[in-house]
């Protein structure tokens, strides 16, 4: 499918928190997000993977405006988000919306499913009267598979996969055109999470949708994603298509996620190779010099301490940041390393 | 949105589907609540008891002989005699007991019922708007609270009646002033934690602006601890205003309160006991019972038992 | 091979204030030494109702029923004090969060040395070498740094390496893992599998894991057992599940696994939600999301029924198994 029209850029976003110390000591500052630089044309799900401290959902925010960043922009059809004025950024939302991972937490347990699906509504289109915007919720219950007999329900009567539906009906009922969906079913039963991403798919279709789908389960990524972003640390590690990470990758971190992940299928986790990455994520308070992921790389050299690999372009809009990734050889079946 | 945006066909059927539509009504927190509280017969008997009171005080009087004001010359300093019509006897100015009781319940209950309702508003607002702006605004506006509980409450009490007079409504609206407080640190507490919750960052995400999180994603779930607390205000509250009408700074004769009957009768317990068992009954049964009931709210609200 | 534990008819119940639950039933399974058993299951399952019980963790309103033998001894007919011979020593668990797991008031190496002197009569000082030992064999760096440490202070890796080395510590016979990766890293996640086998193949530990990952199920199991509402419905060798599986549940889950090589258009979810233990349905509790569903199995249950191959299925459908693309 070609995506051609850009929607979002980001340019050079940068995001840091300071974490208090001591009484009289000096905050600490965490980068969480740095050089951050993609576009998301429309139509296509962009993927984002990364473990603990990759900085993917505090991306997620920063790109609408939940998070300020600290530098950068994001352009939004050509407009910078991080300087608009609020009244005017709350009338973009009706473009830019979210799923949250925990369903049940992300529902106020004193308003009913219908209260809860209108609520948006009720602060974007207040030139609608209750009718109308009742008409469309019950309208957009049935789209996500919810009875309308639900609507006058609570939050603490429904399961998770159910919850996570009532999630997506609010976050659909502004007709967005982005939805940023942050680890939508990791916190589901796998028979029900197979449900919601199918679910998500027919909704994309169906409203033409742009999807940003973050989470740490790379099968789950490659399974939505048109193109695959890989942060390691709050920084860009590789961007390329599904199909390129999978064939194809270029960053020793892509390789070793790709190991790593577990494959239902006995015989082909037999046949794996599997070198399984040592040592732990280092602390982003205090990363490692230069290249982050040295300190686990195999293929680490003395000057990836020294300098930070920049992030270069290749051709298919791909990137990559890493210094030796001309030299590494890419085995036959990277996921069996083979 | 096929249908959505403009079809008036489409529209007008969901409209209808409005009205034919038989949607059950979902089971709430508060239902569930007090289905828990229910069980608690401690909390439930306490209820009744304080209904009892209430209906004791308000509608009692219209069934006695006598008013509370009354003076019956030839029963003064009289135990209980229920050929008068003294159910329980009459103090030293021939004024009968019974219906005293009655109104100094009234009193006591009234001021209870209003200082809670003013120290609640008051706090809610107050410690929700502190707790969810926080930084500066939530600095500034708890050092007030924190000087206004430095200040010693006599004084300001003294200060206010000296400057008003002794009017029970200035009564009500200073202790309420005064209960504010600590409602409003609670408040601001609670705030704080629900304030991270994602259901608020979802609000965020729809556009809401701080106000209408507020008022419609915080305060609601502020439900329990404000209720618990307010229960366990109240009696509080009635002890306040009795040691203050013990002190003389309360409620103006002939009115009285709980308080000031019993600081009348505590002087001559020994010889005209019918003086303070009354009212001494009747303010411990008040006190007991809204603690229980406020323990047992307490244990309805916390989620655990789910 | 040694046959280490036998668990007979067991069942779990809770009582309710006017009701009892059955979260599990006639669960029926031999571990032999050195083997994984995956059990299989989503919430609801009461995949880890039965473990619980086994090492007398239970909730106060519960209660097991059947024998479960460790050789001769029957573990749930002993009392909380007799167990406590074996719980930690000969049988051990670890859970799925490791930060509630460990004290988080007292060191690494005091936790780790408590259960040396308690269990192994250990003097203090051969308990701390010992344990600073199991802590570096489990794989973490710089072992003697993280035994002064307290829990908070190490990561989520770290801290389940450490309650594997504490489990360890007493050399048992079986370990039982509830979820021990679902909360880590999938770079952590494959470092704690390629752990898990080295105990199995060096140590002769038996090892039982509880979890939903079908993937992991794939990576470290010899064998595996399938439950549903509360009851086992496939149980055999890893490979005949994946391959040919005999339920259509395991076949349902098969099918709702993203399978990274193999990027299929749709996955083939199973219909409709988990069922309520309090209330399942009649007849086969599977049979309302069941494609393969007919007019038996809505009113008897299926037994557990032996079909060759140390195969065993609750399911009275014989025919083929497949729907869309097959694993």
């Amino acid at each position: 499918m070609a995506h051609t029209t850009t929607l979002l850029e980001i340019k050079d976003l940068k995001k840091t928190f300071s974490i208090a110390t001591g009484l009289f000591a000096r905050p600490l500052t965490l980068t969480a997000l740095e050089d951050i630089n993609f576009t998301i044309r429309q139509g296509e799900t962009l993927g984002i993977v990364g473990e603990s401290g990759c900085g993917k959902s505090t991306l997620g925010r920063c790109i609408l405006q939940l998070l300020s960043p600290d530098e950068g922009q994001v352009l939004w059809l050509g407009q910078d988000l991080t300087k608009l004025p609020a009244e005017e950024m709350r009338q973009r939302r009706q473009d830019l919306q979210i799923i949250f991972q925990d369903p049940l937490a992300s529902l106020n347990p004193r308003m009913t499913v219908g209260e809860i699906i209108a609520d948006p509504l009720r602060t974007l289109r207040p030139e609608l009267n209750k009718t109308e915007r009742r008409a469309r919720v019950l309208k957009t219950m049935e789209s996500v598979g919810l009875l309308p007999e639900m609507i006058n329900r609570y939050p603490h009567e429904f399961s998770g996969g159910q919850a996570q539906r009532i999630g997506i009906a609010r976050a659909l009922i502004t007709e967005p055109k982005l939805i940023v969906c942050d680890e939508p079913v990791s916190a589901l039963d796998v028979s029900i999470q197979a449900q919601i991403l199918n679910l998500l798919s027919e909704l994309k279709d169906e409203f033409g949708l742009t999807l940003i789908f973050i989470s740490h389960n790379l099968s789950v990524v490659r399974h939505v994603s048109d193109r695959i972003l890989v942060l390691y640390l709050g920084r860009i590690v590789e961007l390329a298509s599904g199909d390129e990470i999978y064939d194809d990758p270029k960053h020793p971190y892509t390789r070793a996620l790709l190991t790593a992940v577990p494959i239902p299928d006995p015989r082909l986790a037999r046949a794996r190779n599997i070198d399984a990455l040592k040592g732990e994520i280092p602390s982003p308070i205090n990363p490692p010099s230069g290249c982050t992921f040295r300190t686990r790389c195999r293929f680490a050299k003395p000057y990836c301490a020294e300098q930070r690999p920049p992030l270069e372009r290749l051709e298919n809009d791909r990137l990559v940041a890493c210094h030796r990734w001309r030299e590494i050889e890419v085995p036959q079946e990277a996921v069996l390393g083979v | 949105m096929a249908g959505i945006t403009g079809k008036d066909a489409v529209l007008t059927e969901y409209a209808h589907r409005l009205e034919t539509l038989d949607a059950p009504k979902g089971r709430s927190l508060t239902q569930d609540a007090i289905r828990r509280l229910v069980r608690n017969k401690a909390a439930v008997l306490s209820v009744f008891v304080v209904g009892f009171i209430i209906i004791f005080a308000f509608a009692g009087p219209y069934f006695l002989p006598w008013t509370y004001d009354k003076i019956d010359w030839s029963g003064i300093r009289k135990p209980p005699n229920f050929e008068a019509g003294h159910y329980a006897g009459t103090d030293q100015n021939g004024r009968d007991m019974l219906a005293r009781i009655m109104q100094g319940t009234q009193m006591s209950l009234i001021v209870a019922g209003v200082a809670t309702l003013v120290s609640v508003i008051i706090g809610v607002i107050y410690g929700a708007v502190a707790g969810y702006f926080g930084g500066r605004v939530d600095a500034v506006m708890m050092r007030f609270v924190d000087i206004m509980y430095a200040l010693p409450y006599i004084l300001f009490v003294i200060i206010l009646v000296v400057i008003f007079g002794r009017n029970p409504v200035l009564l009500f609206v200073g202790i309420g002033f005064l209960e504010w407080l600590t409602m409003a640190r609670i408040v601001r507490g609670q705030t704080m934690s629900i304030k991270q919750r994602e259901f608020v960052e979802a609000a965020k995400a729809g556009g809401a602006k701080p106000w209408t999180i507020i008022f419609r994603h915080i305060v609601p779930n502020l439900t329990g601890p404000v209720v618990i607390y307010a229960t366990l205000t109240v009696p509080e509250i009635i002890l306040t205003e009795s040691f203050l009408s013990y002190l003389g700074l309360g409620v103006q004769e002939p009115q009285t309160s709980l308080g000031t009957l019993i600081s009348f009768g505590a002087p001559v317990a020994e010889t005209l006991p019918w003086m303070l068992i009354g009212p001494a009954v009747v303010l411990v049964s008040l006190l007991l019972c809204l603690t229980y009931i406020g323990d047992g709210l307490r244990d309805a609200l916390d989620p655990k038992d789910r | 091979m040694t046959e280490v534990l036998k668990v007979e008819d067991m069942s779990v119940t809770f009582e309710l204030h006017d009701s009892e639950v059955q979260a599990m039933r006639e669960m029926n399974f031999s571990l032999a030494e050195g083997e994984t058993l995956a059990v299989v299951g989503e919430s609801g399952s009461g995949k880890s109702q039965a473990f619980l019980a086994i090492m007398g963790l239970l909730a106060k309103n519960g209660r097991a029923g059947g024998r479960v033998m460790m050789g001769d001894v029957d573990l749930l007919a002993l009392d909380s004090r007799q167990l406590d011979r074996y719980r930690g020593k000969d049988i051990a668990m670890i859970f799925q969060d490791p930060m509630t797991s460990l004290n988080p008031t007292l060191k690494v190496k005091t936790q780790l040395s408590e259960v040396l002197v308690k269990h192994r009569g250990f003097n203090q000082q051969d308990a701390v070498t010992t344990s600073i030992e199991m802590l570096e064999r489990v794989g973490i760096p710089e072992p003697v740094k993280r035994a002064n440490a307290y829990p908070h202070e190490l990561s989520g890796g770290m801290r389940q390496r450490v309650m594997i080395a504490m489990a360890l510590l007493c050399q048992p016979k079986i370990l039982i893992a509830d979820e021990p990766t679902t909360a880590l890293d999938v770079t952590v996640q494959a470092q704690m599998l390629d752990l898990f086998k080295s105990l199995t193949e060096d140590f002769g530990t038996s090892l039982v894991l509880i979890t939903h990952d079908l993937g992991v199920v794939a990576g470290v199991a010899d064998r595996m057992m399938v439950m549903y509402g509360g009851r086992v419905v496939e149980k055999g060798v890893t490979d005949d599940l994946f391959y040919d599986p005999r339920h259509p549940y395991t076949l349902g889950l098969l099918h709702s696994t993203p399978h990274i090589a193999k990027r299929a258009v749709r996955l083939d979810p199973i219909q409709g939600l988990p069922p309520s233990l309090e209330n399942l349905p009649k007849g086969c509790a599977f049979h309302p999301r069941c494609a393969f569903a007919f007019d038996r199995c809505l009113v008897e249950r299926p037994p557990l029924r032996d079909v060759g191959d140390g195969r065993q299925k609750a399911c009275f459908y014989e025919g083929p198994l497949a729907y869309g693309e097959v694993a």
